[in-house]
């Protein structure tokens, strides 16, 4: 199942907690692949994984077995400054919650992964100058947070996590938050860069959110117990009703 | 990431939080100007005794009668012989670098004039005696230079005293009563002001053989000696020890000079300021705590800041530098404004007390200032380390 085109390639990821004296096994045996600029979704009951499964993929956390591989680099058991590096250079992420910096605006907020990269500055202007068009937020450049609706916070935040031009974005939830308007707004914005080549990886509940991937992941009890196209849709949604009424 | 890129980038996390900056702020400015204030007080302290010292003439002499040592035998040594005119002669007479020298009697009297009576210091002595101690006058003349042993019937006034007994009238030339002696005015002293616990203004002087006379003594309250040079004074206190062993048959006698009396009282202010410095510097130790806390707070307030921070690939050393520029930040700061407090407020007690020289010494300035930097980045340093060892998984979830 060696794919040649595959930029990641998670190969035995488990993932153990230990809660007290209980070992819990967040994630088991997870082989996948994802090729450049696919676009995938993880779905899957509260508590199966996908979380844990995006923070992995995200370098934010270890895998506790097994191998991840990033562009051909083993990723997986990296020290904590070199994995630093490949969420500086190669992992944009969005949140739920946006995680602005309520005291910067827009722009500052744009620009804070640049700073810390060490950009000099006009580079840094120009750079979100271009994002914050991208994104249709350039008149709203100077607001703080608090000043922009749930729709351009996240557009502001999906800037600032593709300013480093990673090669994979992950997103938790984007449209958790917002009212279906503002999240098809950002999706369609999400898809435009995937499109462009970016790959994609998104934690949704929602199937419409779902249904825009290549292929969606199902996550039960840590394990991928479902490999589904988005053509066969309406075989996920029963599936999720039978699981949640399990 | 530049310098200038992190100096403010943790100046908008500073402001932020605006008011417990503020506050924080405010403690490591009171540590520093109390830093400030106190040091310049103590210093003050010590260029007052030097000035005093000072205004007293230079390369001064005393040759007191006593010395401080257990003495032999009994019988031999015991009571120190009295220190007489004859003593004061021989000094003028053997020791060539002794440049003038006043032997003085010393007691109280009533110095009468008509119906007004004013009980003062009374120190008799010579016409030596005004330039060592660099006396000036109002009017008339200093006591005149006659043969010490002659005691004419002379008095020269103090200003406050002269005032009060001739309110109006012209002192000079009047007959005024010192205890039961008839004696003529001849001069009134310009104002000096108290000198080393004496009152100048309020006193009278007389030629010593006659206060001696009026004092009903033998022997000498003490003798002042000036030297020609600062080279001299070691010489002359010598030679003085020397003559008078020799005329006394013992060492009964003990000379101070002004330099070690002046070198004393240095010593023990310099002490003093240091230790007040010491007790300023406590409080901003309470000021670093103070700043602790507040980065304590807010790196637990932005415990998802710093998720994100890390989920944007900031690096752990970045995340430390943050937090640790925000403490120096407060602390630098803090103590520039101190500064400025502390400057001012002394600027303030000179104007209102212009006599006390109070200034901060250099060396606590910057003592001040580095002392409250290092505060700053010492007591910054547990939360920054809190800060940048955050898993980022549970901090972006605010845990």
């Amino acid at each position: 199942m060696a794919d040649p085109g595959a930029m990641i390639r998670l190969a035995n990821i488990s993932r153990t907690f230990q809660v007290g004296d209980e070992p819990v096994h967040a994630l088991v045996d997870i082989d996948e692949e994802i090729r450049v600029g696919e676009h995938i979704a993880i779905m899957g009951p509260s508590g199966s994984g996908k979380s844990t499964l995006l923070n992995i993929l995200g370098c934010l956390d270890k895998p506790s077995a097994g191998n991840y591989h990033l562009n051909d680099q083993e990723v997986g058991h990296l020290d904590d400054a070199a994995l630093t590096q490949v969420r500086r250079h190669q992992i944009g992420f969005v949140f739920q919650f946006f995680h602005l910096v309520h005291r910067l605006t827009a722009a500052e907020n744009v620009e804070l992964p640049m700073i810390f990269a060490g950009l000099v500055r006009s580079e840094r202007r120009q750079r979100v100058r271009e994002a914050l068009e991208a994104v249709g937020l350039s008149a709203r450049a100077q607001h703080l947070p608090d000043q922009l609706s749930g729709g351009e916070r996240q557009r502001a935040a999906l800037a600032r996590a593709t300013i480093m031009q990673p090669a994979i974005l992950l997103a938790d939830e984007p449209t958790g938050n917002l009212d279906s308007k503002s999240g098809r707004t950002v999706l369609d914005h999400i898809g435009r860069m995937n499109d462009e080549g970016l790959t994609l990886v998104v934690v949704t509940h929602d199937p419409k959110v779902a249904q825009r991937a290549d292929r969606v992941l199902v996550l039960v009890d840590g394990r991928i117990v479902r490999r589904v196209a988005s053509a066969q849709m309406g075989d996920i949604l029963t599936l999720l009703a039978e699981e949640e009424t399990e | 990431m530049s310098l200038g890129d992190l100096l403010r980038f943790s100046a908008r996390g500073l402001s932020g939080h605006g008011l417990r900056t503020a506050l924080s702020l405010l403690g490591v400015t009171i540590g520093v100007a109390a830093v400030v204030i106190l040091t310049a007080l103590g210093e003050g302290a010590r260029r007052y005794v030097i000035d005093q010292f000072a205004s007293l003439g230079t390369n001064i002499l005393i040759v007191v009668p006593g010395k401080t040592e257990t003495s032999g035998t009994v019988g031999a040594g015991g009571v120190p012989n009295d220190l007489t005119l004859e003593d004061s002669v021989a000094i003028e007479r053997s020791v060539a670098a002794a440049h003038r020298v006043a032997p003085m009697s010393m007691g109280t009297e009533q110095v009468t004039y008509g119906e007004r009576r004013r009980q003062v210091a009374i120190i008799g002595t010579t016409h030596q005696y005004k330039d060592a101690r660099q006396l000036e006058m109002q009017k008339g003349s200093f006591l005149p230079e006659e043969e010490v042993f002659r005691g004419s019937a002379v008095v020269v006034l103090g200003p406050k005293l002269a005032r009060e007994l001739f309110i109006g009238e012209e002192p000079i030339g009047q007959v005024v009563r010192v205890g039961g002696w008839r004696m003529r005015v001849i001069g009134v002293l310009a104002k000096q002001g108290v000198k080393m616990g004496m009152d100048f203004d309020d006193l009278a002087m007389v030629p010593v053989s006659t206060g001696m006379r009026m004092f009903n003594r033998h022997s000498l309250f003490r003798i002042l000696i000036q030297a020609g040079s600062h080279a001299d004074v070691d010489i002359v206190k010598e030679s003085i020890r020397q003559v008078l062993v020799e005329r006394h048959e013992e060492e009964d006698i003990t000379v101070i000079t002004q330099d070690s009396v002046l070198s004393t009282f240095t010593a023990i202010l310099r002490v003093l300021t240091l230790v007040v410095g010491a007790i300023a510097a406590i409080s901003l130790t309470v000021a670093g705590i103070g700043i602790m806390n507040v980065m304590l707070v807010s790196v637990s307030e932005r415990t998802r800041e710093v998720g994100l921070l890390k989920a944007l690939g900031v690096g752990r050393r970045q995340i430390l530098s943050v937090f640790l520029t925000e403490a120096a930040f407060i602390s630098s700061l803090g103590g520039l404004l101190g500064l400025g407090l502390g400057w001012a407020a002394v600027k303030v007690l000179v104007g209102l007390y212009p006599v006390f020289p109070a200034s901060p010494p250099a060396w606590a300035v910057w003592a001040a200032l580095i002392v409250s930097l290092a505060v700053g980045v010492t007591f910054g340093l547990l939360p920054a380390r809190r800060a940048s060892r955050l898993d980022p998984v549970h901090a972006l979830a605010g845990r």
